[in-house]
């Protein structure tokens, strides 16, 4: 071959691949293929094998055999588990509800003028920049039966005789995590709902100000309808982190005090992880998909309503 | 200095590369006799170093083995162990507690032939340890050694109260520690969801008391009046004696409080004791002695049936996955041998035990009294979990989901009464040993 025909050659080749770009299709099949692999590598492949491991009976070192909904049923019949589902609902529910409340407390005074806003702004998102690990310690040492600084302080401030117990009670330990849960993730909420806050003209407030319209309000009536769309997305996002959380809790109590802090994913570890039983820990993790997809669901619909509306 | 340009370095390191690849293994370095082996954080930390310091280089020359010592905190070995398993990569040797071999039965090496070995020239493997490591007849792991539970307490305390020793009854605990609560010196004891302090002291309470999980044949016995007779016992003694704040300890709380004199006894292994020791400047009693020289230890007291102890066994089992199976069993061999063994032994002071009779008479023990405790406590280990079965996969799982230990936590906190957490606990017990 010569250097003529190799040149003409490879012409031939850049014009077909050109041609064959210029089609929409196979451009957009490109562009989207990393996107795709990506997405069929570290999300499905691992979602279909949690499927498939849900209805064997494998354990460690060993594949098991199929066994149906057998490990399902095994765990609706489980009261740990029907334990740790209720304490995932509470603890969702309730983490957000103050997530929610104070975030956007945090962000309506975010959004005024003061000296130092930027560094404020910029020191409220420590609590989500400081991995959860090391928060999560810090805060059970602050909550410790024995040592807790907080009991010090109150022993010593002469609020209290006796030591609160903040992990030693099933139900203060939760709501002491629901707290930690709540410190963590309030910025988040914040910072976003901060930003959606600054897309909303001043000339509207202006506006119902001199319509006569309260502080009260301006917020219920100017700003939140307005802020809706960014809250929403906010919400469901945090009610994904927080039904799923697993850290936090793992740190804090274990599960404890006798399984009262268990939540689905800390108990499809013990059982997945501690007990070998992979295909019953898979089964149980599973169980927050539909809730998980549920609200996912009702979001979109909300903001294809708020859309249309 | 030679130079090395840029395109020769590519062209060095391409040429290397094309060789790995079509030479279908690793180069020389990566091929060396390295033994990885994955521990726990000792709680004596001075055994680590001898692993690193001393086992490393002195098993490096007299086999050429490269050994790496990885540490890691011991809740978390059950997840390595599973993801190593499961993915066929990781360490060569991985400690196991308890029965957690039998959970991993599938993955293991025969070490039948060590065991044999170490047993014939040491007096025996302990009964108990055994029955741990035994799977269908072979040896799936090899056992390392044991961490007795005692209970250390305070002499001084004790003798404050009229107690001259250690109450040899639950009876007699239960009136001590009234006492020593009301001079607000509680007992500790973590009834929370941790591996070693929980277990090893509700496990033996319930077996004291005539309580059992199963019976030989494996039909779940736990509900009877002995095991609810327990669990009303332990909710009394809790509010009358105990810190309550127990319910959410972990397995460092008690040597925490224990070493700054918030409680007056705790089962224990003796870390409390080898802490106060090595720290005589640091602990110390509340009219200024060397807070060591207060401290006791004692076996749990007995309940109606008789007196019980449960104490952790260390095991390590050779990976099935390893590519180096040969040089980790040489490496268990040699670690055994009595000379070599004998330097991680002896660091210990007594915190842990040999696996073998043998140990129980080195003459370590004579150096410290308050140690002797210690020197043959596996003997009192009659009981594993899952008793009268077996210790399998079944007991496995009811130990990892802290049934026994919830049972008795859920009573001592007021959520359930005794009896209904005894129901509770059999029901969870059914489900796993005939899936009803």
């Amino acid at each position: 071959m010569n250097e003529a025909t190799a040149v003409s050659g490879g012409r031939t080749r850049v014009s077909r691949l050109t041609r064959l770009l210029e089609s929409e299709k196979v451009l957009a099949a490109t562009l989207l293929a990393p996107g795709v692999i990506i997405l069929a590598v570290f999300i499905a492949y691992p979602f279909v094998m949690a499927i498939w491991f849900s209805l064997t009976s494998i354990r460690v070192g060993d594949t098991g055999q199929f066994v149906g909904l057998a490990n399902f049923a095994k765990a609706l019949n489980d009261t740990i588990f029907q334990q740790a589902f209720k304490n995932t609902v509470f603890y969702t529910f309730w983490a957000t509800i103050f997530k929610l409340a104070l975030g956007m407390w945090l962000a309506l005074l975010l959004n005024r003028h003061f000296r130092f806003k930027r560094i404020v702004r910029a020191s409220m998102l420590l609590p989500f920049i400081i991995p959860t690990v090391l928060s999560a310690f810090a805060w059970r040492w602050m909550f410790d039966p024995t040592f807790s600084v907080m009991n010090w302080m109150l022993y010593h401030g002469g609020m209290i005789t006796d030591r609160l117990p903040f992990l030693s009670s099933g139900d203060w330990a939760m709501w002491c995590a629901v707290l930690v849960n709540t410190w963590r993730g309030m910025p988040f909420f914040a910072i976003t709902l901060l930003a959606g806050l600054q897309t909303i003209s001043p000339d509207l407030h202006e506006a119902a100000a001199l319509d006569g319209a309260n502080s009260w309000n301006r917020f219920w009536h100017v700003t939140w309808p307005l802020l809706l769309p960014v809250t929403l997305v906010v919400v469901v996002f945090s009610v994904i982190q927080t039904f799923s959380d697993f850290q936090l809790i793992y740190v804090l109590t274990g599960g404890g005090p006798a399984n009262s802090t268990h939540l689905i994913a800390t108990y499809a570890y013990q059982i997945g992880v501690g007990s070998g039983l992979l295909g019953e820990g898979a089964a149980l993790s599973l169980f927050m998909f539909p809730v998980l997809f549920a609200v996912v669901w009702v979001q979109l619909r909300s903001l294809k309503r708020m859309d249309n509306a | 200095m030679a130079r090395i340009t840029r395109r020769r370095f590519l062209q060095y390191s391409g040429a290397g590369m094309a060789g790995i690849l079509a030479a279908h293994r690793a180069p020389v370095f990566a091929q060396a006799n390295t033994v990885h082996i994955l521990r726990w954080n000792d709680f004596v930390p001075a055994a680590d170093k001898v692993l690193r310091e001393v086992f490393a280089p002195e098993v490096q020359k007299a086999l050429g083995i490269k050994l790496n010592v990885e540490t890691v905190n011991a809740n978390d070995i059950p997840a390595r162990a599973t993801s190593s398993i499961q993915s066929g990569n990781g360490p060569d040797i991985i400690m196991l507690l308890n029965n957690y071999p039998h959970l991993y039965s599938s993955a293991a090496v025969d070490v039948s032939a060590i065991a044999d070995e170490v047993g014939k020239a040491q007096g025996g493997i302990y009964d108990a340890n055994a029955q741990l490591n035994r799977v269908g007849g072979k040896w799936v792991s090899m056992p390392w050694s044991v961490v007795p539970a005692l209970i250390a307490y305070r002499k001084s305390w004790f003798e404050e109260v009229g107690a001259k020793e250690f109450p040899k009854t639950w009876q007699a605990y239960h009136e001590v520690g009234k006492k020593l609560k009301a001079a607000k010196r509680p007992i500790g004891q973590t009834l929370g969801n941790t591996f070693g302090d929980a277990p090893t002291f509700t496990y033996p309470l319930l077996w004291s008391f005539g309580g059992q999980e199963v019976d030989a044949k494996g039909k779940v016995v736990l509900d009877s009046k002995e095991t609810a007779e327990s669990v009303r016992f332990m909710t009394q003694f809790w509010k009358d004696a105990h810190d309550e704040g127990g319910l959410a300890w972990d397995d460092s709380n008690n040597n925490r409080a224990f070493l700054s004199g918030d409680i007056s006894a705790s089962l224990n292994g003796a870390s409390i004791y080898v802490a106060a020791l090595n720290g005589a400047d640091k602990f110390k009693t509340e009219k200024g002695a060397p807070l060591h020289t207060d401290i006791l230890h004692s076996p749990l007291p007995a309940g109606p049936k008789g007196l019980h102890g449960y104490h952790t066994a260390f095991n390590h089992m050779v990976m099935k996955y390893s590519k180096n199976a040969k040089g980790a069993i040489e490496f268990l061999r040699w670690a055994h041998k009595k000379e070599n063994y004998e330097k991680w032994f002896t660091v210990q002071k007594g915190f842990a035990v040999g696996p073998t009779k043998d140990w129980e008479k080195h003459p370590m023990w004579n150096n410290d009294p308050v140690m002797k405790p210690f020197q043959s406590a596996p003997q009192l280990q009659k009981r594993l979990m899952g008793y009268a079965g077996q210790p399998n996969q079944k007991a496995a799982e009811a130990w990892n989901k802290f049934i026994v230990t919830v049972m008795y936590a859920q009573a001592c906190s007021g959520k359930m009464k005794p009896e209904e957490s005894v129901k509770w606990a059999a029901g969870e017990l059914g489900k796993i040993y005939t899936g009803s």
